[in-house]
């Protein structure tokens, strides 16, 4: 909505964090930005983009986070600003290039972004990437509000150029994809030029070679950089202390935690007693402020999600103070104060802040929730998730469905990361069996499928989206051919990466800026591995399940489906309907048919609905999106479509 | 900028429905709408299922000086919109108190427990008794069939019930506002078919 290359300085504009994040980025010149889609980093690559040609930026959507980190690597080593962008799980595939870009260093400012989720609302992991930081020895900040996501965000590329290593900066879900008032700086001129010097003294950080060895010399090297960040951080106005110069407790925080914290403390009326440290710097700590600040009290609390890091982290420091700062009660993951699950929010901290003040705190009144926690409970239907309506994933899992129920040797099904994840749930027939990460399906099939040699007879098949089939299948599918492993693999193919908001990949002719873009053909990729490749249209039930069938009827080796339609809301669909569709009342048998109402009992297409006063079924039209599936799916041919003219 | 003092400072509004209504769109226009005018807005979402039939919620903080957290509090929502009736009385048992106020679209969107005859959706009479049990004040308008009646389509249900927000007079609203808001992130022969749909709101409040 808001235009983040807006040069008005001092313009005040409600932003997302990941837009606050993006416009940081411009402000701090940067070059070179690229990521791998994943919810909730998403909007950061794709703002880029979309002011890529205003502000000389290249930008790419990578085939994978590792990948990405190491275009975004290239552009530091050519003395240019650089950023790469994922999500929490996307540093553990960057993480083994991670390792060693923290030991050779960086010459132009280059910032590593996770965005991650706490309490999962859109990933199956709640994975936290901070431990990265002290594991691979780069510093990590982290923003506590809107306008820190900008500011740090330019700050870091500072940061990194003056340290010579990538810096994180981490964002949570309630910060990049909130929104909060930011006030924009300055946009710089840009004429960026590249140019990697690879030839002087070996050992020189700006002319020799870039590498992590000698280990011992660099890796010393990156030690002392740890060093020179914990000095820069001790003075940091990203750190700041809120509340009584005696609090009786004191909350240490960062990220989203910072503005529940503050929420809590206003909720109780307790600005008095507690004192809030709010730590944009968070790996390394920096000692002396820590210090100063651990003396005021002996009551501490640290507020953080998923793991315990920064309570860790002051656990150690405080330690090491013993000697000067006495013995400390400590509150939070550790003693139960803080959950160490999920996500928090200002209830779940004023909670633990309310007990150790000998305080009481009510949130919705007791009589209140009496009267509207059953009414709730009993009549708000629970929200599964499900398939779209008109999702080709539906009509891809319905055949396969079939097809195994068919067979009847008890097969199953590998899945892997996407929307048709869901397809462990009912809107997908609870077809998939494994979940794990993106590219496990295949690689788990192809060990599934050396088990035959140990007994086990099931057909074993893996799905694949087609952005997932470039980011990490294709290694396990070689080592399924290679192995011969006996497995089926279905490739949903529908045309971008479709659950995070259409992104393009490597099998599209247009790249994240919008530019041409070399297509890559998974039918002839996968055909020159030798790979018998089948194709066909998910709609099409009958020529669907009979290649699927004759494909798991070949015994040995790797064989692949590849169904293609295009997702529901991609750019050409959304907003066109292809079919009218309708129940013809009369010849929809209702309960009275044999088909024990399989449409909306089994199919379950939020556009096709149960008229329980008729008792058929009926098109809900404000859903429907006219796919016409479902025509196929009753068996009296009770639903009726049209083509729209 | 003269900024009316708001009823509630934060003055804390849900907009709650189901993924694909519109919700996200819904609470960026008002939270531009109140930032323009000089109030300071902090919104929380949860969009990751939005486009799957999960429930979606957005949380407005609307203030005259601070940013809040991104989520309120239990118990502590001033004002809730549901584009969905059932997901009011969802929102308000977590978030809801004697005082709160609901404006409420009247047209269901079944979940596929209900699709499948799992689970009973209840009857409307039943959701408006129960919302006003459970609040101070509430409207109830078919904005969802309106907009399919007059606009062809029902996604422009949700500016509908922005419309109606102004008219309850809660928020400082202005027609202007909205228009200039929607001007900036609308094609432009997008704009007039929003402003119809903002006054056809404010009209169907009654």
């Amino acid at each position: 909505m808001t235009n983040i290359a807006e040069h008005d300085k001092n313009a005040r504009h409600l932003l997302m964090g990941n837009e606050a994040i993006a416009r940081g980025a411009l402000e701090a010149g940067v070059a070179v930005a690229a990521g791998y889609p994943g919810t909730p980093s998403s909007e950061i690559i794709e703002n880029l983009a979309s002011v890529s040609g205003k502000r000389d930026l290249y930008v790419e959507w990578s085939t994978n986070e590792k990948v990405a980190m190491e275009v975004a690597a290239a552009a530091s080593f050519a003395e240019l600003r650089t950023m790469c962008v994922l999500k929490q799980n996307g540093v553990n595939v960057a993480s083994d290039f991670f390792l060693h870009l923290a030991g050779s260093g960086t010459r132009g400012g280059m910032v590593i972004i996770p965005c991650e989720d706490p309490g999962a609302l859109s990933s199956i992991n709640e994975g936290d990437s901070r431990h990265f930081s002290r594991m691979l020895e780069v510093p990590l900040i982290e923003p506590g509000d809107f306008q820190e996501a900008k500011d740090m965000t330019k700050w870091a590329f500072e940061l990194s150029e003056e340290l010579r290593c990538p810096v994180m900066l981490r964002s949570v879900t309630r910060l990049s994809h909130a929104s909060g008032n930011v006030v924009f700086g300055d946009l710089p001129e840009v004429d960026h030029k590249a140019r990697f010097q690879h030839d002087g003294f070996i050992l020189d950080p700006d002319t020799g070679i870039m590498c992590s060895a000698p280990v011992d010399y660099r890796h010393g090297l990156q030690q002392e950089k740890i060093k020179k960040a914990e000095e820069i951080f001790e003075t940091s106005p990203f750190n700041t202390y809120t509340g009584p110069e005696k609090p009786e407790l004191l909350v240490i925080t960062s990220s989203a935690c910072n503005l529940y914290t503050r929420e809590a403390v206003l909720l109780l009326g307790a600005e008095d007693k507690v004192g809030i440290l709010k730590l944009g710097t968070t790996w390394p700590l920096p000692p002396k402020l820590l210090e100063k600040h651990l003396a005021m009290t002996d009551k501490i609390m640290i507020v953080e999600e998923v793991i315990p890091f920064l309570e860790e982290n002051v656990k150690i420091l405080a330690a090491e103070l013993a000697g000067t700062i006495g013995p400390k009660t400590f509150y939070g993951k550790r003693d139960g104060s803080i959950p160490s699950t999920n996500e928090l929010n200002p209830d779940l901290v004023v909670a633990p802040i309310a007990t150790v003040l000998g305080m009481t705190y009510e949130g919705v009144p007791a009589a209140y929730t009496e009267k509207a926690l059953p009414l709730a409970f009993f009549n708000a239907p629970s929200r599964d998730l499900t398939f779209c309506p008109g999702c080709p994933h539906r009509a891809s899992f319905w055949n396969i469905h079939n097809v195994l129920s068919l067979d009847n040797r008890n097969g199953f099904v590998c899945g892997d990361i996407g929307c048709y994840s869901m397809a462990m749930l009912p809107t997908g027939f609870s077809t998939l069996r494994t979940m794990h990460a993106m590219g496990s399906g295949t690689g788990i099939a192809s060990g599934f499928g050396q088990l035959g040699r140990f007994g086990m007879d099931q057909p074993v098949m893996a799905v694949s989206g087609d952005s997932t089939f470039f980011h990490s299948v294709m290694p396990a599918l070689v080592n399924a051919v290679h192995h011969k492993a006996d497995i089926t693999l279905v490739v949903l193919d529908n045309g971008g990466t479709a659950m995070t908001g259409f992104q393009s990949h490597p099998g599209l002719e247009i790249d994240a800026q919008g530019g041409d873009a070399k297509k890559l053909d998974i039918r002839k990729i996968c055909e020159s591995m030798d790979i018998l490749v089948r194709e066909s249209d998910p709609f099409d039930f009958e020529k669907t399940q009979q290649q699927m069938f004759d494909l798991m009827e070949i015994k040995e080796g790797v064989k692949v489906l590849i169904l293609k339609q295009a997702c529901a809301l991609s750019p050409e669909k959304k907003h066109t309907k292809k079919f009218e569709m309708k129940v013809v009342e009369d010849a929809c048998r209702g309960e009275n048919c044999g088909c024990n109402r399989l449409c909306t009992r089994i199919f379950r297409c939020p556009g096709l609905v149960w008229d329980a006063e008729k008792g058929t079924s009926k098109i809900d039209d404000a859903i429907c999106t006219g796919c016409g599936v479902c025509a196929d799916v009753c068996p009296v041919g009770a639903i009726d479509r049209k083509e729209v003219a | 900028m003269d900024k009316q003092k708001l009823k509630y400072d934060p003055y804390n509004l849900i907009i709650t429905g189901v993924g694909g209504q519109g919700n996200v769109m819904a609470s960026r226009v008002l939270g531009n709408m109140l930032s323009k005018m000089g109030y300071t807005v902090t919104i929380g979402e949860t969009f990751g299922a939005s486009q799957r039939g999960g429930s979606v919620m957005s949380h407005l903080r609307i203030s005259s000086s601070d940013a809040f957290s991104p989520q309120i509090a239990k118990g502590r929502a001033h004002m809730i919109i549901a584009l969905e009736p059932t997901e009011a009385i969802r929102v308000l048992a977590q978030y809801g108190n004697a005082d709160v106020k609901v404006l409420c679209n009247t047209r269901p969107i079944y979940s596929v427990g209900v699709i499948s005859g799992e689970q009973k959706y209840p009857s409307q009479e039943d959701v408006e008794k129960w919302v006003n049990e459970l609040s101070a004040q509430s409207w109830f308008i078919n904005a969802t069939d309106e907009a399919m009646a007059k606009m062809k389509n029902p996604i422009f249900g949700n500016i509908m019930l922005l419309g109606a927000l102004a008219g309850t007079n809660e928020l400082p609203l202005s027609r202007e506002g909205f228009e200039e808001t929607i001007s900036e992130s609308m094609p432009a022969d997008k704009v007039g078919i929003n402003m119809t749909a903002y006054d056809t709101g404010i009209g169907m409040l009654g």
